[in-house]
């Protein structure tokens, strides 16, 4: 469960990363250098370091990353529409968003945009915010 | 076995050399039990490790980091060999102190974010995919005498 004032601590670590959120977003998108099996659902585009594409969908992702931590008790609700996308359209398998993955990708890039201010409270914060994230995508799998 | 290329080789221990272990090493227990607090569980003689400040203050979790990255060094300079050389502390983890190997994937993790708050842009993701592939063995060589 995430304390207040983790919630705080959380919603202000995003809001600060936001102008940044494209560089963000493509760093830990490039995970897929890490983990090669991810390439398979990006065949349609053009995911080569810096390319526009890449930075485009990295900003996107980043975004509803920072707009589910406004709220997170309502992150249900927040990400409805993407739930319906990622399950019905995408189809991505959902344990690519948590663990190693997305998330696992997601807390370095974070560590090393922020250094030592990525304190373990913070990296503990933004685990279970990120879990939650990641299970609450998954939700309409099945 | 694991293949290395020599820019595999080479990569890991351009970050190995960036690490302080008197630096890192604190660092990493410090996450481990913050992050995931169920880890307590095999720590019962470090004293208070209870609460953030505790963990941070804590002298044994401290030391103990330190322990855990001179291993990691033998396997930096040893990395066709993690195997055999990590059977004996494999057979402890599993035998004595009975930790649940999916907990060392855990301090990878914090291994790989407590460098990457060091190191920063030069922790680029093809450096980060050759360095998780390194622990990954790591890890892998520390399960293996589990039966």
């Amino acid at each position: 469960m995430l304390s207040k004032k983790e919630k705080t601590l959380i919603k202000e670590m995003l809001e600060r990363l936001t102008p940044v959120a494209a560089e963000i977003g493509a760093d830990a998108l490039l995970m897929f250098a890490a983990y090669p099996g991810t390439k398979t659902y990006f065949s349609h585009l053009d995911i080569s370091p810096n390319s526009s594409r890449l930075l485009a969908h990295g900003k996107k992702i980043v975004l509803a990353i920072v707009e589910g931590a406004q709220d997170i008790s309502q992150l249900t609700v927040t990400l409805a529409p993407l739930q319906t996308l990622h399950a019905y359209q995408l189809r991505i398998d959902p344990t690519n968003f948590k663990l190693q993955l997305l998330s696992h990708s997601m807390l370095v890039t974070l560590a090393c945009h922020l250094g030592d201010e990525f304190t373990p409270v913070a990296h503990a914060a933004m685990d279970k915010y990120l879990s939650a994230f990641a299970a609450v995508l998954a939700e309409k799998y099945r | 076995m694991v293949k290395w290329t020599d820019l595999e080789r080479s990569t890991v221990r351009a970050v190995w050399e960036k690490v302080d272990i008197d630096e890192i090493g604190p660092q990493i227990w410090a996450r481990v039990l913050i992050v995931y607090p169920w880890t307590e569980r095999y720590f019962g003689s470090f004293g208070d490790i209870f609460t953030t400040t505790a963990i941070l203050n804590n002298t044994k979790v401290a030391a103990h980091g330190k322990v855990v990255l001179e291993a990691l060094d033998k396997a930096v300079k040893n990395m066709d060999n993690m195997k055999r050389m990590y059977a004996a502390l494999s057979l402890l983890h599993f035998q004595k102190l009975e930790v649940d190997p999916d907990n060392f994937r855990l301090l990878a993790d914090c291994i790989t974010i407590a460098i990457a708050c060091k190191l920063k842009s030069a922790l680029t993701p093809q450096v980060q995919a050759t360095w998780q592939k390194f622990l990954a063995a790591v890890v892998e060589a520390m399960s293996s005498q589990y039966y």
